[in-house]
């Protein structure tokens, strides 16, 4: 498949060629590739996206996939409504 | 990277104010400037912060800088050629008042802020609520709204900034961290980091959160402390909220982001100093519990990230804008108390300016002597 045509982030709709090209600026870690191009943002937390990039990278900084930095897991695990968590408050 | 054994100018930390210094110190023609980062850039405060610029303030200086970084701010695209937009939002500040008291303290300061040619106003409840209609007007008995306040994206600022110095000339070491500062008599001689010594006879300290930490290497005790302050993002939503609703009293800040995305937070009294960057449960009931009863409809959306970052406190809670009187060469941006990115334009210029041995461009006095004497700055409007 072409990378202008492969989804790698179906939240936030970017492509592999995309990706490769923050990459390409400089951007050679998770966290900043995130923070530049909404990588792995959105409500899905990630779930497909985080499976791909590290292999992405590994490959264009060629080193093994296990010497990428996987981002912090952040809270929480699952996209809760705030009216679940804001106990009374969110009843009304 | 090994980084080169001399520079005029050694800045510790690159979020988004040891850029801007450092850009700034280029375009004044300075040569040999050098930023060190430990991690990556903007991987402090910088890209945790709540992305929020006001210019409605209670001093004049806070109104000068604020106003002067939003000018900053409006052109930066073309100043500093940006790759990506900034994602500068200009929907404004609506400020909160729930007594008398607070209304009055608005009051005074709008007068201040006319003064700077910031278009504030006051709103009665009803005019809030046209202004943002999901708000719960409960307990509110006023408010001020400055339509030209907003968003800008921090990450993005500070990339923009980063690239700028970088084509002046600015040597940018990421993954670089400064391990102490080398002193002779009173004179700092250079900079030793893990990879390998600079000799500078200049430094600036813009270590965020870790001010304190660079304060020791040249053996003082900064007036500074750090905290740590949590904020959530929602899911995305269509445009539901023009401004950033905010209240001192009620003790929230809330906007909805460009793409979408609601961001919250609000500071915890009972928050010990610390480096604490872990996220609590206890933040994430309390935040959703003063969102869902101010704006209501925000209870339906999903929580989907937490994080922390860390404010660097003054006893004012207004930042350290000078050089040490005790080691010259050794210059601060410190202490920005939870407002840092949105006058780090400024910031930018006047720290640049004082270096390189300008006239400031405003009128500033943000020395750590004040607390010593007891002559604290009264600014009423901080979080
Ligand atoms: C939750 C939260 C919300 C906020 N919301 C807002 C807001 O809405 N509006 C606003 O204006 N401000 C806000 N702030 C404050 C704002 O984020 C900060 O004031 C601002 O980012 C400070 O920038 P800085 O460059 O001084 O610090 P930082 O961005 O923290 O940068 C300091 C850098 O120094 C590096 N460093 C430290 N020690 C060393 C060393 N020894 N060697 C090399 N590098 C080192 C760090 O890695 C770090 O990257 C918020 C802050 C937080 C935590």
């Amino acid at each position: 498949m072409e990378p202008q045509n492969t989804i790698i982030c179906r939240c936030e709709d970017l492509t592999l060629a995309e990706v490769e090209e923050v990459i390409a600026e400089g951007y050679t870690t998770i966290e900043e590739i995130k923070r530049i191009c909404r990588l792995g943002m959105g409500p899905c937390r990630g779930s497909t996206c985080l499976q791909l990039i590290d292999r992405i990278l590994a490959r264009q900084r060629n080193c093994g996939r296990e010497e990428i930095k996987m981002p912090t897991n952040r809270p929480p695990l699952e996209g809760i409504k705030m009216k679940e968590l804001a106990g009374d408050a969110g009843e009304k | 990277m090994p980084v080169k054994n001399k520079a005029n100018v050694v800045i510790i930390g690159g979020g988004v104010v040891g850029l801007a210094v450092a850009y700034n110190l280029a375009l004044l023609g300075i040569k040999d400037v050098v930023l060190l980062e430990r991690a990556y850039l903007g991987s402090g405060a910088t890209s945790r912060c709540g992305a929020g610029i006001r210019q409605q303030w209670g001093t004049e200086m806070n109104c000068a800088l604020a106003r002067k970084s939003m000018d900053i701010f409006e052109n930066m695209n073309e100043m500093l050629e940006v790759k990506r937009d900034i994602e500068l939002k200009q929907k404004g500040y609506l400020l909160l008042a729930f007594s008398e008291e607070e209304m009055e303290q608005f009051r005074k300061n709008l007068k201040v802020q006319s003064k700077y040619d910031i278009p504030s106003r006051e709103v009665t409840p009803r005019k809030a609520r046209d202004i943002v209609p999901h708000l719960n007007l409960e307990g509110i008995v006023g408010g001020a709204f400055c339509p030209t306040d907003g968003h800008v994206n921090p990450f993005l600022v500070t990339e923009a900034y980063a690239n700028a110095a970088r084509r002046l000339g600015v040597d940018i070491y990421t993954y670089t961290e400064a391990l102490d500062i080398e002193i002779s008599g009173s004179k700092i001689t250079g900079v030793r980091t893990d990879q390998g010594l600079i000799k500078t006879d200049r430094v600036v300290n813009a270590a965020g959160g870790y001010s304190q930490q660079i304060g020791e290497m040249v053996g003082l005790d900064l007036p500074v402390k750090s905290e740590r302050h949590e904020i959530l993002v929602t899911e995305k939503i269509e445009p539901l909220q023009g401004p950033m609703v905010m209240s001192f009293s009620y003790n929230i800040y809330c906007q909805q982001t460009p793409e979408g995305p609601f961001l919250m937070g609000y500071g915890d009294p009972d928050e010990p100093e610390s480096y604490n960057l872990n996220s609590s449960w206890h933040f994430l009931e309390e935040m959703t519990r003063k969102a869902a009863r101010l704006l209501p409809p925000l209870k339906h959306l999903r929580v989907i990230r937490q994080w922390a970052g860390l404010y660097n406190i003054t006893p004012d809670r207004q930042p350290i804008i000078a050089e040490s009187e005790e080691v010259p060469g050794f210059f601060m941006a410190i202490g920005f108390s939870g407002h840092g990115f949105m006058i780090a334009p400024m910031t930018g210029v006047l720290l640049a300016e004082m270096i390189a041995g300008e006239d400031p461009s405003l009128e500033f006095k943000l020395e750590p002597g004040r607390f010593e004497r007891g002559d604290l700055i009264l600014e009423p409007s901080v979080v």
